[in-house]
C-alpha cells in the first residue's frame, strides 16, 4: 500500500508540475489541482498509514490513526478549492481582457511601445 | 494575558465584512471605517510593543487549550515591532490610495485591504506552523484581490501569473509542514522545537529536508534570487499603494525565516549550516540582480520592484549570519527598506499619475514637477543606502555584522559595488524624468477635465488629477513614510538598541519554549 500510495502521489506531483510550466492558463489550472492532490495525499500519509483503524483513541487501546493529518488534509483541500475557483476567474478575466490565454507576459509589459504603434505587439 | 494579543487579527477581520456587508455602495463610510480600522491597529500595536518591551514573551492560548494541542498565538519584540511597521505602512498607503483616488477605481478595496491586514498580522503573531500557512493564504488572497483591482489586461495577465508562483509555493508549504509533522508529530513551533533538539542526529535526513523546504518557501515570498521572477511583474502592473503595502510580504517571508531558524532549527547545527550556505549566495545574487534590475529596467514600477528585491537581499545578507548582530542588523534594515520601497511605489505612482505611464523615457514636464523630484530625491537617497538617511546606517550595520564572517570579501564587495549601480541608475532615473524634460519645454496646458463624475471603469494609472479628491493627502502620506525614514535615522541609537534586544530575545529560544509550554498554569 506504501507503494501504490507514493507512486500516486509522485506521478501526479509529476503530472502536475510537467503541466504548470505550460504556457496556456488552462493546463496550468489543471496543473495545479494535480499538485494540490499530490499534496493532500501527501499530507495524509504524514500521520503513517493504517488500515481499518478508526482517528480515535479507544477504551480498549486498540489501533488508532492519526486524526491531525485528516483535519490538515481538510483544511487544505478547502484553500486549494478556494485558490483554484480564484485562479480559473482571474484567467479567464485574463482571457476576456487580453485576446488569448497565454501565461507569460507580453513584450510590452517591459518595453515602451515603439513611437509609432501605440498597441504594443505579440 | 492579555486579549488584546488577538485584536490585531480579529479587528480587521471584523471590519472587512462589515464593510462588504453594511456599506458596499456607500465610499465615504467605507473610507472612514477602514481607515479608523487601521488606525486602532495602529493603536494596538503601539500597546503590543509598550507589552513586548518587558522582554518577556506573552503567549495568547486559543480557547484555552494547553499549548500543544490548543493553537497559540505568540508575542514577542519581533512580532510586535512587525505589527507597528505593517500598521503604519498600512495606514500612510491607505491615506495615499483614499488621497490619489485608487480606492473607487474598483469594489471592495477597503474590504481586500482589511483583509490582507489581518493576514499579514496573524502571520506574524501564530505559533503554530499550520497556522501560519492558513495566515499565508489569507494574505495571499487578499493581495490576489488587491493586486488587480482597477483591472486592465496586463494587470489580469500578472496576476494570473502570480497566482500560479503562489499556488505552486502553497503546496510546497504544504509538503514542508507535512515532512516537519511526520518527523516531529507536532505543529506547535515551541514543541517542535523541544522535539528536534531532543531528536538523535543519525534521524535528522527528514528534519533537514522539511527545514530547507520550508526555507524555500519562504524564499518565495522574500523574492530571493532564483525565486524572485514572480515580483517585478506583479508589482510593477499592481495599482501602486497596492505594490506599497506589498512591501510588507516580502518580509513577511523574511520573518518566517528569521522565525523558524531561531527558534525550531538552531539545535541542528547540520541544518543551520546547509540553510547559511544557501542563504548567504542567493542573498548576495538577490542584491546584485535587484540593483542591476535597477540600471537596466525601463519601466519605473518596474524600477522601484528592483529596487525591493536589492533590498531584500541586503536583508538576507545579515539575516544569513544566524548571529545576535547580524539578527540586529536585520531587524533595523528591515524597517527601513519597507517604509523605504513603501515610499518608493508611492512616489512613482504620483509621477504615473502626473504623466499618464510610467516609461523611463523622455517626456514633457509634469505637473508639480518640482514637488514630486524633491519627494523622489529622499527616496532615492534611502533606498540606495546614502547618507544621511538610514539606508546608509542600515547597510553599515549590515557590513558590521559581517565583518567576522568568512566570505567578507565577497559580501562587502557586491554591498558596495551594487550601491553604487543603484545610486547611479537611480540619479539616472530621477535626472530623465525630471531634469531633462525641460528640454522638451513646458507641457501643453491640458484642457480642464469635462465632467468629473465618478468613473469607475478600469483604466491605468489616473489621468486627469481632478479625479483625485484629495491630492494633498497622497503628498502628505508619502511624506509620512518619508518622516519616518528621518525618525529612525535621528533615532538611530534607540531603534538600534531595540534591535539588538529583539535579536537577543530571538537567539534565546529557551524562553519561548518555557513561556509556551511549561508556564501554562499560571496564564489560566
Amino acid at each position: 500500500m506504501e507503494l501504490l500510495l507514493s507512486g500516486a502521489i509522485g506521478m501526479l506531483t509529476a503530472a502536475g508540475v510537467y503541466l504548470i510550466l505550460r504556457l496556456r492558463t488552462f493546463a496550468v489550472v489543471l496543473g495545479m489541482t494535480m499538485l494540490s492532490y499530490a499534496i493532500n495525499l501527501f499530507l495524509f500519509a504524514t500521520g503513517r498509514l493504517v488500515v481499518n483503524a478508526p482517528p480515535i483513541l479507544n477504551e480498549a487501546g486498540g489501533p488508532y490513526t492519526d486524526p491531525l493529518p485528516q483535519a490538515l488534509v481538510l483544511t487544505a483541500i478547502v484553500i486549494s478549492f478556494g485558490m483554484t475557483a480564484v485562479v480559473v476567474m482571474m484567467a479567464l478575466g485574463a482571457f476576456l481582457e487580453g485576446g488569448d490565454d497565454r501565461v507569460d507576459m507580453p513584450r510590452a509589459d517591459r518595453l515602451p511601445p515603439a513611437p509609432q504603434s501605440q498597441d504594443g505587439d505579440v | 494575558m492579555s486579549h488584546l494579543i488577538i485584536a490585531p487579527v480579529i479587528l480587521p477581520a471584523v471590519i472587512g465584512p462589515l464593510i462588504i456587508l453594511w456599506m458596499r455602495n456607500d465610499l465615504m463610510l467605507q473610507r472612514v471605517f477602514s481607515i479608523a480600522g487601521t488606525a486602532l491597529l495602529a493603536g494596538v500595536a503601539i500597546y503590543l510593543n509598550a507589552l513586548a518591551m518587558g522582554g518577556d514573551v506573552h503567549v495568547y492560548r486559543l480557547g484555552n487549550w494547553a499549548a500543544p494541542f490548543g493553537i497559540v498565538l505568540m508575542l514577542d519584540r519581533l512580532s510586535a515591532l512587525m505589527l507597528l511597521l505593517t500598521a503604519v505602512l498600512a495606514l500612510a498607503v491607505q491615506l495615499y490610495a483614499v488621497g490619489s483616488g485608487w480606492d473607487r477605481k474598483g469594489r471592495h478595496f477597503h474590504a481586500l485591504w482589511q483583509f490582507q491586514l489581518m493576514g499579514i498580522c496573524g502571520a506574524f503573531l501564530t505559533g503554530d506552523a499550520f497556522n501560519l500557512f492558513v495566515f499565508f493564504e489569507v494574505l495571499l488572497i487578499a493581495s490576489y484581490g488587491l493586486m488587480i483591482h482597477g483591472g486592465g489586461g496586463m494587470r489580469l495577465r500578472a496576476g494570473v501569473q502570480y497566482i500560479a508562483y503562489n499556488l505552486a509555493g502553497s503546496t510546497l508549504f504544504l509538503a514542508a509542514l507535512g515532512v516537519l509533522y511526520s518527523v516531529t508529530g507536532t505543529l506547535n513551533m515551541a514543541d517542535m522545537a523541544l522535539r528536534v533538539a531532543a531528536m538523535p542526529a543519525e534521524d535528522t535526513a527528514l528534519l533537514r529536508t522539511g527545514a530547507v523546504l520550508l526555507m524555500l518557501v519562504f524564499a518565495v515570498k522574500a523574492a530571493l534570487v532564483p525565486l524572485h521572477f514572480w515580483l517585478p511583474s506583479t508589482y510593477a502592473n499592481a495599482p501602486g499603494p497596492v505594490a506599497a503595502l506589498f512591501a510588507i510580504m516580502t518580509k513577511v517571508g523574511v520573518y518566517g525565516i528569521i522565525r523558524f531558524f531561531t527558534l525550531v532549527f538552531p539545535q541542528d547545527a547540520v541544518i543551520e549550516g546547509v540553510v547559511a550556505d544557501l542563504l548567504l549566495p542567493a542573498a548576495l545574487f538577490t542584491l546584485a540582480i535587484g540593483q542591476i534590475g535597477i540600471l537596466g529596467t525601463r519601466h519605473l514600477g518596474r524600477l522601484a520592484a528592483f529596487a525591493a528585491i536589492g533590498s531584500i537581499g541586503t536583508l538576507m545578507i545579515a539575516v544569513a549570519q544566524f548571529n545576535p548582530q547580524g539578527t540586529a542588523a536585520a531587524v533595523y534594515y528591515m524597517i527601513h527598506s519597507t517604509l523605504a520601497a513603501g515610499a518608493l511605489f508611492l512616489i512613482m505612482d504620483m509621477i504615473g499619475a502626473r504623466r499618464g505611464d510610467l516609461w523611463l523615457r523622455l517626456e514633457q514636464v509634469m505637473p508639480d514637477n518640482g514637488l514630486v523630484a524633491a519627494l523622489y530625491f529622499i527616496a532615492a537617497i534611502a533606498v540606495a543606502g546614502m547618507p544621511p538617511l538610514s539606508g546608509f546606517i542600515g547597510k553599515l550595520l549590515v557590513m558590521q555584522a559581517t565583518r567576522p564572517a568568512p566570505g567578507m570579501v565577497w559580501i562587502w564587495a557586491t554591498i558596495l559595488i551594487t550601491s553604487l549601480i543603484a545610486i547611479y541608475a537611480l540619479a539616472r532615473a530621477g535626472s530623465i524624468v525630471f531634469w531633462k524634460s525641460y528640454e522638451l519645454g513646458p507641457a501643453p496646458v491640458p484642457a480642464p477635465p469635462a465632467a468629473t463624475g465618478p468613473k469607475l471603469e478600469p483604466d491605468e494609472p489616473i489621468q486627469d488629477l481632478g479625479d483625485a479628491p484629495a491630492n494633498w493627502l497622497a503628498v502628505a502620506s508619502v511624506l509620512l513614510l518619508l518622516s519616518g525614514i528621518v525618525a529612525l535615522t535621528a533615532l538611530a541609537g534607540p531603534a538600534l538598541r531595540l534591535a539588538e534586544a529583539t535579536a537577543a530575545q530571538l537567539h534565546n529560544p529557551d524562553a519561548y519554549v518555557s513561556a509556551v509550554l511549561e508556564a501554562q498554569e499560571g496564564t489560566k
